[in-house]
């Protein structure tokens, strides 16, 4: 996404809904600052978020069809041929404790997401200023917020993976029970995604290196944010769904 | 708005290696080629499967060539494949991945799609997954035997026959490859049609074809997701021995390890894509067939917003009904009432069109070109192949007619043939602004009278057997006294077979002997309105050679009172204050 977009030079773009009935123009990018000059950005913008939004209802959809495939799973009372009797084989899953560090650790990087994208549209903002002759806004040493996600991203993967053999030394294995199969899936699955979201912050940050321009880099940071808190509610919901619809 | 300067492509200048410009092209012109070639080698394939079917079915003791021997497996794996070749790699690919990716943008006045690196991705997924599919032929135990439905516990049970092994693994893999690939494309189809239009192109004033592409695009978006994660489900049931499917069975005698899971899970999600699948299938051609049925009536479509209404009410009706493919899988009457009613309702919608359609040619001085022909073809079938379709959204009638020849016959009709008619229309008509050349129109024409009567010929008997019992998917019924009376009936659907097929070969000439050798075209051979007549043939890279088209008018404005031409294009601003 991001550079590889063509770019249109549209005067204020607008949706409209047949001849009558115009719909206001999306959000510009005004939150932003000064824009570079390029007058395509608002609407890169525009249709890299509107993707973003398409993207998560498909993603949705995967997750929809996982819970409903786990209530049905877990609802069904089975025959078994060889007593010809209706078993019940769910056997609940003691979620391990550190799910619970690892959802905060999840919010917490939400909430440095927040803050990389204000960086991030700041620090470009500054080297518009920079570029100006004779202004010098310098870099002022700080926290990059970026590394701070990806930092707290990959340690809830990689306690994820503690979790994991947690459950496994408890005897749950993937194919023990189907509770224990949903958990590894549904936690496997989000953590899938969620890697993809730490390579695209990765891919944000190594812009500058590529000599991509410092507007690819905000448009990609902009929607890695809203990705990433998507990925935050839709692991709260994983989390309540395997804690309380055991 | 002459301020309207194309910076489009300075992103993606148009490459000239030929790795870049033909391979790993980001040019959404050559991806819907790479879609269209991809999905005819599919389509010849997947016809040559059936052709070997046909002739097992009545000389079940011949060697066929390049394959041998055909026992009972080996006749479900062609069965099996002959159905996902050409559900996905046909019928999903080539009217939306092909022609969507080629038209849509130059039909709403863009450069290109809204992300070309995600639209790459997104072929060659699908390449990827049809060589994966393609490669389940060459493994221990060759091709999967579980239909294209795949249901478990056979799907899912690699001791459960020969192709259930590694051959069933390649099938689950291709399909979630092919899954990835389409929900890349159907965002990038949605973005870009909410996104992209042109000035003036407001929503009601696209074709129907990019309505028909916009909301296959959704169906794409919602069903696809399903499927990938069913395809996820039974891969660990195939791998990592959970039982989401797989209930307590015995396999030869020996239990398989798995317990306690349902295979009307696997129903209910399968179908929840598969329904959504049949429109994904069909959508795209109505859009086509109406664009068509326009264009050579020289009358404006019946009905624009009727049209469009219908195909939405389709699409929504469509996420309704899964439940009809499973009233023999067991299901309370209750849902199962509810999902006869819903599938019925379908009806109106699908009547509407249908009606508009005929609408749109009554009165008309009619241009009997090749295209016009497929598009009144697609008619003729989508009627035939659907009134089918009431009969067996009725429990009642559905429990004897299940799993027989008539079902068989319903979907070929309706969301094989009727599709493919689409496509065919399609090429015959976008062929000169693709490729600079005219096709042949007496080869055409002799095309298209082989494919028109030969699949009649083919699927209108397959209703009888249906009626009569004859159920589907077995390779010999030769023990059943009760159906040796419809033994000449099976042959003369072979027969018809051949004939279709070799009418096949006609439309293989004519379309790579015109690329070389056809007249050439004009920018505008068809008189037609819409954007992709206003460029030149072929389209520059960036569509429209440096700048943007604003649009004026509606996409049907033919024969408008007091024009100077019978035609309106959507771009012309001098004829509008005539025209209205």
């Amino acid at each position: 996404m991001g550079r590889s977009a063509p770019a249109i030079a549209l005067d204020a773009p607008t949706i409209t809904l047949g001849d009558d009935g115009v719909l206001p123009p999306a959000r510009d990018a005004r939150d932003y600052g000064p824009d570079d000059g390029s007058p395509d950005f608002a609407a890169r913008l525009r249709r890299a978020r509107l993707g973003m939004c398409v993207a998560l209802a498909g993603i949705v959809m995967i997750f929809v069809s996982f819970t409903s495939a786990y209530l049905v799973r877990q609802g069904l009372p089975t025959l078994d041929p060889r007593t010809d009797a209706l078993v019940r084989d769910w056997i609940p899953v003691r979620l391990p404790n550190l799910l619970l560090i690892n959802t905060c650790v999840l919010l917490v990087s939400s909430l440095t997401m927040a803050l990389a994208r204000r960086q991030v549209a700041r620090e470009v903002a500054l080297v518009r200023l920079a570029s100006l002759p004779g202004n010098c806004a310098g870099h002022e040493p700080r926290i990059s917020w970026l590394t701070v996600t990806v930092f707290l991203g990959l340690s809830f993967l990689t306690m994820q993976w503690l979790a994991w053999r947690e459950l496994a030394a408890s005897g749950f294995y993937v194919g023990t029970n189907p509770s224990s199969s949903f958990v590894y899936l549904l936690t496997g699955m989000h953590g899938v995604h969620l890697l993809g979201g730490v390579f695209a912050l990765l891919a944000a940050g190594a812009a500058p290196l590529l000599h991509r321009p410092v507007n690819s880099r905000l448009i990609i940071l902009d929607v890695t944010g809203w990705y990433w808190h998507f990925m935050a509610i839709l692991w709260i919901y994983i989390f309540c769904l395997l804690e309380f619809a055991r | 708005m002459a301020t309207r300067e194309f910076a489009a492509h300075e992103l993606h200048a148009a490459p000239q290696g030929f790795i870049r410009k033909w391979v790993f092209s980001l040019d959404h012109k050559v991806i819907g080629l790479q879609y269209y070639f991809l999905a005819l080698t599919a389509v010849f394939v997947g016809m040559f499967l059936s052709l070997l079917m046909r002739i097992h079915l009545i000389w079940p003791n011949a060697t066929l060539p390049l394959f041998g021997d055909i026992k009972p497996e080996t006749y479900l794996s062609l069965l099996t494949m002959h159905g996902t070749i050409m559900v996905f790699f046909v019928l999903t690919t080539a009217p939306q991945g092909g022609f969507g990716n080629y038209f849509l943008p130059i039909q709403i006045g863009a450069a290109d799609m809204a992300f070309p690196v995600l639209n790459m991705l997104s072929f060659w997924i699908t390449f990827l997954a049809y060589i994966v599919m393609l490669s389940a032929f060459f493994v221990v135990g060759g091709a999967p035997l579980h239909g294209w439905t795949g249901y478990p516990p056979l799907s899912a049970l690699p001791s459960a026959g020969p192709g259930e092994g590694l051959g069933a693994d390649l099938w689950v893999i291709s399909i979630a490859l092919f899954c990835v690939g389409a929900l890349m494309s159907a965002l990038n189809f949605i973005t870009t049609t909410l996104d992209m239009r042109a000035k003036g192109m407001t929503l009601m004033r696209m074709p129907l074809t990019c309505w028909a592409w916009f909301i296959t695009a959704i169906l794409g978006l919602l069903a696809f997701g399903v499927l990938f994660s069913a395809g996820i489900l039974l891969l660990l049931d195939r791998n990592a021995g959970t039982s989401f499917f797989v209930p307590l069975v015995t396999v030869n005698g020996q239990l398989a390890g798995h317990k306690g899971g349902s295979p009307l899970l696997w129903q209910h999600l399968f179908w929840f894509f598969g329904h959504p699948e049949v429109y994904i299938a069909i959508l795209p051609a109505m859009g086509l067939c109406s664009q068509l049925l326009s264009v050579f009536s020289r009358k404006p479509i019946f009905g624009y917003k009727a049209m469009v209404y219908a195909m939405l009410s389709i699409g929504l009706l469509g996420f309704m009904v899964w439940g009809h493919h499973m009233f023999m899988s067991g299901m309370s009457p209750y849902t199962g009432f509810a999902f006869s009613v819903m599938t019925m309702a379908i009806g109106v919608p699908s009547a509407i069109k249908t009606f508009n359609w005929l609408g749109t040619m009554w009165g008309a001085r009619i241009r009997f070109s090749s295209p016009m022909l497929f598009a009144i073809g697609f008619v003729s079938l989508f009627v035939s192949g659907g009134i089918s379709g009431p009969f067996l959204a009725q429990p009642v009638l559905d429990i004897p007619l299940h799993d027989t020849y008539f079902v068989t016959g319903h979907f070929h009709l309706i969301m094989g043939v009727a599709s493919i008619f689409g496509i065919f229309g399609a090429t015959y008509y976008w062929f000169p602004k693709m490729f600079g050349r005219m096709m042949s129109e007496s080869l055409a024409r002799w095309h298209f009278w082989f494919t028109f009567i030969g699949t009649y010929a083919i699927f209108m008997p397959m209703h009888y057997l249906g009626m009569a019992g004859h159920p589907r998917r077995y390779s010999q019924l030769t023990e059943l006294n009760y159906l040796h009376g419809l033994v000449p009936l099976q042959k003369f659907i072979t027969y018809a077979a051949f004939v279709t097929i070799a009418g096949q070969f006609i439309f293989l000439f004519n379309l790579f002997w015109s690329m070389k050798a056809g007249k050439k075209a004009s920018d505008n051979p068809w008189e037609a309105t819409t954007l992709e007549w206003t460029t030149t043939t072929p389209p520059p890279h960036d569509n429209f050679g440096g700048h943007t088209p604003v649009v004026y008018n509606g996409p049907y404005e033919y024969s408008v009172p007091g024009a100077p031409r019978d035609y309106v294009m959507q771009t012309d601003p001098a004829i509008v204050s005539v025209a209205h």
